[in-house]
């Protein structure tokens, strides 16, 4: 088998393993719908409400994408204060660690409470809140540990701390950025949800899903759960379009 | 007090003492340290581990201002870092996102250059051929030997055509034939285009192959320990090594580096072989 073959039809079968087997799991334990889906229920759900899923599904997107965009801003302005002053990130990293250790969860209510009726600015505020910290962490930490060799080629030479970082510090510090901005594009779509389910208010993803918790319908909420998967998998990647474009000097060559 | 007149040399250092603040107090490492080096000569400086050698290329290349005494370059006192200097270090530090001729053009980036563009590249190219880099402009450091990075970084040192090159152990790391390798490219170089240059080195064969003029550094806090001049005649070749006046030369290094760390005694000068005629 060549390697393009085992590629795609390794997962495939995986896949298709799966559902067989959730699928199996359901018709052999008698379960109704009320309890359990199965995968061929989920296809009726998605033709019955496909409208639905569109427009829940966008408003879902945005708002992580614009939640992950201002993560990525204020989280690389923060990790490039502390990586660049020590006291600045002695100062700042107890107050952030205490920060990202509380559940975003107790977080919502909160939120909600401060800016009633402002959805869509509580969900991205949410959405950017669970995803900031991994960025200004990697941030820092790569332009903390820039070699002072890197730093004197350009400094021998009279260059300014800003072309500095611009031409070395930044770029070196590109794959760690990326690393980390693939765990936050994950959490910034767990904060959007979280918003969505624990303070309703008719948006999303999660509003569908709430739908359909009420009303038990269960391969609603199963649709809902592959939805947000989808979706999640199509901003994964692009993050990994974007790594190899940026960053794709850091990849080794195998072997 | 030290005199405040020009210096003549391309580069001097007077009567300078440094000392880095620590926990535990003041760490002087350069004391009274004076060095002299001629237009577009060689200077190598040995010394034991920690004595301060790359304290002075920091002094040299402006990136540090000493606690006293004056560094001259080129008829300037350095007061901070000049786009006149080259620099190379033990790490090549190339940047792993830029082409090998990316990365040996990046001084001309913040150096302004008479060089066009076309004239630059083409130099860039020129340069990789001298080293023996032909076909690796447009490869990614990755893919490159370490003995090929430190070459690359060579070029790069010299591309914005400086008239100060410190070299601060740059070969240190390479196996013992890329080195001499290296070392012979050192005088493809010089003799292509004449610049200064201050080799810190642990190495004393590389020295007094490369070097017109070694300085022995004492232990911390350094001073010049003693000077030796190396007077071999015409285009320097591996076996000039060899020669007893060479082996001579080494005697005396080795000799006083181990009087700088507390080892020997100044007075117990070692044998020499060759003829005392020269």
């Amino acid at each position: 088998m060549n390697d393009t073959a085992r590629k795609i039809l390794a997962p495939v079968i995986t896949i298709i393993l799966v559902l067989g087997l959730w699928e199996w799991a359901v018709w052999y334990n008698e379960l109704p719908n009320y309890r359990m889906a199965s995968p061929s229920d989920l296809i009726p759900a998605f033709t019955r409400y496909w409208e639905l899923f569109l427009i829940k599904s966008w408003e879902t997107l945005w708002r992580t994408v614009v939640g992950l965009g201002l993560a990525v801003v204020v989280g690389t302005l923060i990790g490039m204060v502390m990586g660049f002053s020590r006291v600045a990130r002695e100062g700042l990293y107890p107050i952030l660690v205490g920060f990202n250790a509380i559940p975003k969860a107790t977080v919502v209510p909160i939120v909600a409470l401060i800016f009633v009726g402002q959805h869509d600015f509580n969900t991205i505020l949410i959405a950017f809140m669970i995803s900031f910290f991994p960025i200004a962490v990697s941030v820092s930490i790569g332009l903390s540990t820039l070699e002072p060799e890197y730093r004197d080629i350009l400094r021998s030479l009279g260059a300014s701390n800003f072309t500095i970082f611009w031409k070395i510090a930044l770029p070196k510090t590109l794959p760690e950025f990326f690393g980390a901005l693939k765990v936050a594009v994950t959490l910034a779509f767990i904060g959007t949800n979280l918003m969505e389910i624990v303070s309703p208010h008719g948006r999303g993803l999660g509003d569908l899903f709430d739908s359909g918790r009420i009303s038990a319908d269960y391969p609603l909420m199963f649709a809902v759960l592959f939805a947000l998967a989808a979706l999640g998998i199509f901003l994964y990647y692009i993050v990994v379009f974007l790594e190899k474009i940026f960053a794709g000097w850091a990849e080794r060559p195998a072997g | 007090m030290t005199s405040t007149s020009a210096s003549s040399y391309m580069i001097e250092l007077r009567e300078v003492t440094h000392a880095y603040r620590t926990k535990a107090g003041p760490l002087p490492v350069l004391d009274n340290l004076t060095v002299k080096i001629p237009e577009n000569s060689f200077c190598a400086v040995v010394g034991p581990s920690g004595c301060g050698k790359s304290t002075l290329t920091r002094l040299v290349s402006g990136l540090m201002r000493p606690n006293e005494g004056q560094v001259w370059l080129h008829n300037k006192l350095v007061t901070s870092p000049r786009p006149t200097v080259g620099m190379a270090f033990q790490n090549p530090v190339l940047l792993e996102w830029r082409t090998i001729l990316q990365n040996i053009m990046l001084p001309l980036e913040i150096v302004k250059s008479p060089m066009s563009k076309a004239d630059a590249t083409e130099r860039a190219h020129h340069l990789l051929e001298l080293v023996g880099l032909t076909g690796f402009a447009d490869k990614r450091p990755s893919e490159l030997s370490g003995g090929m990075r430190q070459r690359a970084s060579l070029c790069r040192s010299i591309i914005h055509k400086p008239d100060v090159l410190i070299l601060d152990e740059p070969f240190g790391a390479l196996d013992a034939f890329t080195r001499e390798d290296l070392w012979c490219t050192m005088h493809d170089l010089r003799e292509e285009e004449p610049f200064t240059c201050l080799l810190i080195t642990h190495d004393l064969r590389e020295s007094v192959f490369l070097a017109d003029q070694v300085i022995v550094l004492s232990g911390r806090p350094a001073h010049a320990q003693y000077v030796l001049d190396v007077d071999i005649e015409g285009k320097r070749t591996l076996e000039d090594l060899y020669t007893p006046k060479a082996v001579d030369m080494l005697a005396i290094l080795r000799h006083q580096i181990q009087v700088a760390q507390g080892r020997a005694d100044a007075a117990d000068v070692p044998e020499m072989t060759a003829e005392a005629s020269a």
